[in-house]
This record gives C-alpha cells, sequence and structure tokens, in this order.
C-alpha cells in the first residue's frame, strides 16, 4: 500500500558540546561581537540564577525555578526575537527576559512574591511566567491574531517545557495556531525532566517536535545548549511567521542541571552520574570553548564580565531588598478596573481596609 | 423598538458593539456561516467578514485562551461556548488568567473578554446540556458573572459585559431564549451591571432569583397576590459582584425571604445570599430563610427533569411556610 503522508524531523546543532563547529554557521555567528552579546545573555542568566538561590537558601526569596544549563534556550530565542514581538514565557526563561529589557530588580521581585515584578517596564506587552504548565499556549494564538488582524509584522513566541506537550492545552494551541495560520513560534524547552518524570515517561513519541507534524505545521529539533543553533531556528520560524506562512514548533533539546525548583530534591529521582554527564554539555562552557579558540575571549575578559554580572546581581538584589512590600489594601486595587461596591466594603471591612492600620 | 426574543435580543446587541467598536471580535464553534447552534451570531459573518466572526476548531479551552491573547492585545473578544457544560474546561483559562492578568501585572495587562454560554435546563436536552453552573464561576475572584432573564436585559447587560474593561462571563438562560417576546429598543443603551433589578414591588415576602427562575417565581407571586400575599421579586442580574444593597434594602422591607435557583443546593449562589442576609440583615427576618433549588443530584435526563426543576408550585409552598410561620 502507498504511503499517504511521511515526515521527517530534522535536527539543527553547529556548535558541539566540545566547542567546535559541526556545520557551516549562519551570517550572524560569523561575526564574534554578536556572539560575545549572546554570551554575555547567557553568563547575566547564570549570575541572577546563582543569586535567586543564594536568597532563597538565606530565607530572602520565594520558591525559585533555575535555568541553570538551559540558558541557551532562552538567550538564542529572545536574541531571535524583534522587541516589538511578544514573549510568553514558560518559567525559566529569566535569560530571554533579561535579554527583552525585563530587569535584574523586577525578576528578584516577582520570585521574592511581589507582583511588581511583572509589571515590566521595558517589554511592556510580553506576558509575565505562566505557572500552571502548558495553559498560556492558546494566549500566544491570540496575541498573533491580534497582530494578523492589525496586520502588524510582529510575532508572538511562546514557550513551554517537556511536559507542557502532554497538556490539552498545548496540542489544542498547535492545532488552532496551525488552522489560523497566525505568526506564532512555539518552543519546547526540553530539559529532559518534569520534576520526577524523564521525557521518555513523557510520551512514546521519539521527538517532541514531531506533535507539529499532527497539527500541520512545521517541526524541528535543535541542540538546545547550542545558543547558535537556537537563535537560527527561532529566527527561521519568526522569518516563516512574518512571511505569514504560519505557526512553527521547534523543540529544544537541553538539560536541567538543576533540581526543579528550590523545592525539590532531584536526587531523590536521577542519578548524578547522568547529571555530571550532562555537565559536559552545558552551554555557556562551549560556547566560551569556542571563543576563546577564535582568539574573540580571553581569561581577562571572562573575569571583567563575571565581575560585571555579579555586582549587576548584587545591586538588584539589594534595590529588591530594600523595597517596601506592597501596602496590604493594594491586593483591592487591580482586581478590577474600577473597584465594585461589593468589594470596597470588603475592603473597608478588611484590617488593611483604607482607613486601617495594616 | 421592535419585539424580539432573548436570543434575538443577545444578537442585536453583538451587532450593535460590533458596529461600534472595531475592537469587537466574535468567536466560536459554528458561529461564523452557521449563525451559531441557537443563532446568537447570525448575520455577523456577512456584515463583518471572517477577521472579526471566527469559526473555531472544536477546542473550547483554546477559545478561552485565544480569548485571553486577543484581549491583552487590546481586543474584545465576544467568546461563544455552545452550551454550559462544554465550558468547564475553560475555567481554567478563567480562574488562572483571565481574572489575574490584571493583578498580576499590577494592571499593565488586562482581560475584556466576555464568554457567553446557554446555561440551565427545562430544554429536553441531552446530558451535559442543562448545566447551571454560575457558582463555579462566581467564586473565581476577578471575574464578572451576568445572567440576563428577559430580552432588553439579555439586551442592554450583553452591551455592558462588552464594554466593561474586565472578563465577564455572561451566562444566557438556554430556556428562555425562544420564550417570550418584549420591546427592545436597539439605541445601545446598556443596562448597568452590578445592579440587581427589582422586577415586582411587594411588602410581604422577597423572593430572589436569576435567569430561567426568574418566570417561575414571577409567576409564583402572581398567584400568590391572589392569595393576598405580595411578594416582591428580585433578578440578582450581575451576581458578581454582588448588589447586596438592593436585596438587604428589599428584606428590611418584607422581613422575610426566599432564594430561586436552579442550580444544587450546597454551594449554590443562593447560599451567598441567605449568608448574607443572615449575616447583616438578620435583625429584620421575621421567618428564617428558604431556599428553593435544584437538588444534591446530577441533572435528570429530559424524562425526568421537570422533577428536579424548582416549580411555581414548590416557590408557592415555601412562601406559605415562611406567611405561616411564628
Amino acid at each position: 500500500m502507498p504511503a499517504i503522508a511521511e515526515f521527517s524531523i530534522s535536527s539543527t546543532q553547529f556548535l558541539n558540546s566540545s566547542g567546535a563547529l559541526v556545520a557551516p554557521v549562519p551570517g550572524f555567528a560569523r561575526d564574534p561581537a554578536t556572539l560575545i552579546t549572546l554570551y554575555r545573555g547567557m553568563v547575566l542568566a547564570r549570575a541572577f540564577d546563582t543569586k535567586a538561590i543564594a536568597l532563597q537558601r538565606t530565607g530572602r526569596l520565594g520558591t525559585y525555578a533555575s535555568s541553570l544549563g538551559q540558558e541557551a534556550v532562552a538567550v538564542g530565542l529572545a536574541a531571535a526575537m524583534q522587541p516589538s514581538d511578544v514573549l510568553l514565557p514558560s518559567f525559566r526563561e529569566h535569560g530571554a527576559q533579561l535579554w527583552r529589557g525585563v530587569t535584574l530588580k523586577e525578576l528578584f521581585l516577582y520570585w521574592g512574591g511581589d507582583e511588581r515584578g511583572n509589571d515590566f517596564a521595558g517589554p511592556r506587552e510580553d506576558f509575565p511566567n505562566c505557572v500552571p504548565i502548558g495553559s498560556h499556549a492558546p494566549h500566544a494564538i491570540g496575541v498573533a491574531l491580534a497582530f494578523q488582524l492589525r496586520k502588524e509584522n510582529r510575532a508572538a513566541v511562546c514557550v513551554f517545557g517537556d511536559g507542557a506537550t502532554s497538556k490539552g492545552d498545548v496540542a489544542e494551541a498547535l492545532n488552532v495556531a496551525g488552522v489560523l495560520k497566525v505568526p506564532a513560534v512555539f518552543m519546547v524547552n526540553n530539559n529532559g525532566w518534569a520534576i520526577s518524570l524523564p521525557v521518555r515517561k513523557q510520551t512514546a513519541a521519539a521527538t517532541l517536535a514531531q506533535k507539529a507534524i499532527a497539527a500541520g505545521i512545521p517541526g524541528e529539533q535543535v541542540d538546545g545548549n547550542d545558543v547558535i543553533a537556537v537563535r537560527f531556528a527561532t529566527e527561521r520560524a519568526l522569518t516563516r511567521a512574518r512571511a505569514g506562512a504560519g505557526p512553527s514548533l521547534i523543540e529544544a533539546v537541553t538539560y536541567r542541571l538543576s533540581d526543579h525548583t528550590t523545592a525539590d530534591d532531584a536526587s531523590r529521582y536521577r542519578d548524578d552520574a547522568e547529571v555530571s554527564h550532562y555537565w559536559q554539555a552545558e552551554p555557556i562552557a562551549r560556547l566560551r570553548g569556542y571563543l576563546e579558540k577564535a582568539g574573540v575571549w580571553n581569561k581577562g575578559e571572562e573575569e571583567k564580565l563575571l565581575q560585571e554580572c555579579g555586582q549587576a546581581v548584587e545591586r538588584a538584589a539589594d534595590e529588591y531588598i530594600a523595597m517596601q512590600p506592597l501596602a496590604p489594601a493594594t491586593m483591592f486595587d487591580s482586581v478590577f478596573a474600577q473597584l465594585p461596591a461589593d468589594l470596597v466594603l470588603q475592603r473597608d471591612g478588611a484590617c488593611c481596609g483604607s482607613g486601617g492600620a495594616g | 423598538m421592535s419585539e424580539v426574543n432573548l436570543v434575538q435580543a443577545v444578537n442585536l446587541a453583538l451587532r450593535r458593539a460590533m458596529a461600534e467598536d472595531s475592537r469587537v471580535l466574535v468567536l466560536g464553534e459554528d458561529v461564523g456561516v452557521n449563525g451559531g447552534v441557537f443563532r446568537a451570531t447570525e448575520g455577523l459573518l456577512a456584515l463583518y467578514g471572517d477577521s472579526r466572526v471566527l469559526d473555531t476548531p472544536l477546542a473550547e479551552a483554546a477559545i478561552a485562551g485565544i480569548s485571553i491573547g486577543l484581549a491583552a492585545q487590546g481586543f474584545r473578544p465576544v467568546a461563544e461556548i455552545q452550551f454550559a457544560g462544554f465550558a468547564y474546561t475553560c475555567i481554567d483559562q478563567l480562574l488562572n488568567h483571565a481574572s489575574r492578568l490584571r493583578t498580576r501585572t499590577r494592571g499593565r495587562l488586562t482581560c475584556p473578554l466576555v464568554l457567553r454560554t446557554p446555561a440551565g435546563g427545562g430544554i429536553h436536552a441531552v446530558e451535559h446540556h442543562s448545566e447551571s453552573p454560575e457558582a463555579m464561576f462566581a467564586h473565581i475572584p476577578g471575574l464578572k458573572v451576568v445572567i440576563p432573564s428577559s430580552p432588553a436585559r439579555a439586551y442592554g447587560l450583553l452591551l455592558s459585559a462588552i464594554r466593561d474593561p474586565d472578563p465577564v462571563v455572561f451566562l444566557e438562560p438556554t430556556r428562555l431564549y425562544r420564550f417570550a417576546r418584549e420591546d427592545v429598543v436597539d439605541d445601545g443603551a446598556q443596562v448597568p451591571l452590578e445592579t440587581c433589578f427589582i422586577l415586582r414591588t411587594g411588602r410581604d415576602i422577597t423572593l430572589v432569583s436569576w435567569g430561567a427562575m426568574l418566570k417561575e417565581t414571577l409567576e409564583a407571586a402572581g398567584r400568590l397576590s391572589e392569595e393576598g400575599v405580595e411578594a416582591e421579586v428580585i433578578d440578582v442580574a450581575t451576581l458578581k459582584p454582588l448588589d447586596g444593597t438592593t436585596i438587604l434594602d428589599s428584606v428590611a422591607r418584607t422581613g422575610r425571604l426566599v432564594v430561586v435557583q436552579e442550580a444544587p443546593l450546597t454551594g449554590g449562589f443562593g447560599a451567598e445570599i441567605a449568608a448574607r442576609v443572615a449575616s447583616t440583615g438578620l435583625m429584620s427576618l421575621l421567618a428564617p430563610i428558604e431556599r428553593v433549588t435544584g437538588y444534591d443530584t446530577v441533572m435528570p435526563y429530559p424524562r425526568t427533569e421537570r422533577w428536579y426543576m424548582p416549580s411555581v408550585d414548590r416557590v408557592m409552598a415555601a412562601v406559605r411556610r415562611l406567611m405561616a410561620y411564628r
């Protein structure tokens, strides 16, 4: 019998885990300054990560989801976006948020439990993190549809993890996005683990990228620890989206070097040997190795960068800690555009009421 | 002015809202070419085209989620879910996202969407088509919940809902869609949210209801009047945020309260009204509060559903008990 449909999934890698080029790089990656900018973005994300965990461990930050080892996914996709595009992140895209102008202080505020951390001064239209897994995928269609209807040359980029691909929201979103041909890019940060569940138990599918096939949209896999590959694939998908060719799904294969969050202990369910193995493939060291071999980066510059990032993070952490929590009655402020009479009664009757001592 | 039924009034409001504001979009299953399974969106596709009237794939959670993205981008999406029984998958989107986007971002992103869905039983429909989920929606902070009970209020309340800067769940009583016609002036005038409407004044007892149950409640009030009992009938209309004042003021005058709801008893919205009157208006009560409701059963199939639905007789019996209370 003849095959009536066939598909294949490509995988893109330029920079292997030893920091050697395995394929001719795209134009942007031939410019050392561009690569150094990507490198700096990843190092800043990791510096934030380190400080956030330290603050959490000392009781000065809430439960925190680390992006350790996944910096290339966040920075690569953000670098491919235009400022006017809209990012709909999961909750490990600190590197993307920083790249797009969310401040370190805002990130600390968010993870410290303060809504002001979502009131981004920079990317005003970007969505806040989405903690209920994958439920933001349909929002990306709405955002992209808005661009399509207004005939704007913009796109929505939605990031979710490997676990999210098991959710109905994501399946619905990929399918509907394909039908409406909206300018959206869906990025799977496949870090191998959904808390304690390895990806091989998440799905029987050989790749997560092939979830796109059933939705009738392009799907591809990239080495998620190769920032060049992530940026390249995202740019290509965004170009297609802007040209009216519809949405895409990119699976960035990376590894969660950290616990799920600071409330998790991954040693309960995975071997240290596996983690040690993946440390050999992490994204920052490989790009540094490449830059050093290319003679455009050295120990002095590395030390200077680490110092700069460390100082920026310390400064932001100090600002966050010094910031007074929101006044209690402000919990009523943004429930609605205008506080209904019924809620005025509740506010005024609360301990934190308009005239209360708080 | 023209005489229309409730579903036609919904259609008139949608036409008016789309005409006056290009940000208003309609999306859902079968809302375009087919004009909606109840014809609520009939004619909109021809008038406004497929960029403003979107037939979506069969994916209710996505319909709600897409509406959130559109709303955050400044559109005014009006999503239709074919039956309230299929809106449960939207609750995640409404609860985790639509209702809290404004709060989470301190007002940076907002969510002015309307989710319309037919609700309620008594229409001899197949299972899952006769749900009364209003209390579930009303329990969600940041969400407004509106249920019209007449064509004119459906028209004016839907316009208010669409123009509202925050998310509104608009539950349309299926049983009333083609029940009665009344004059609706299609002048774009809205009926305010957060307002209970006194449909009939009376000195002896307050009957509070919403949606389709007002049919039985009003009929009971009319028959009680023949017995010399003058009942005041209140249409809650907007369950959330609740206009508690109108209800409390009425009970202060009458001293007696019956809440009539089609939804099951336990945890229903009638409990909220009863609790408020009990805690704030207790001293004006001359008798206990009664609730006439559906039962804590699964909604029966059509051949027995009438035994579930609160009837005129059940409302009258409750009133008589309270009038006789000493």
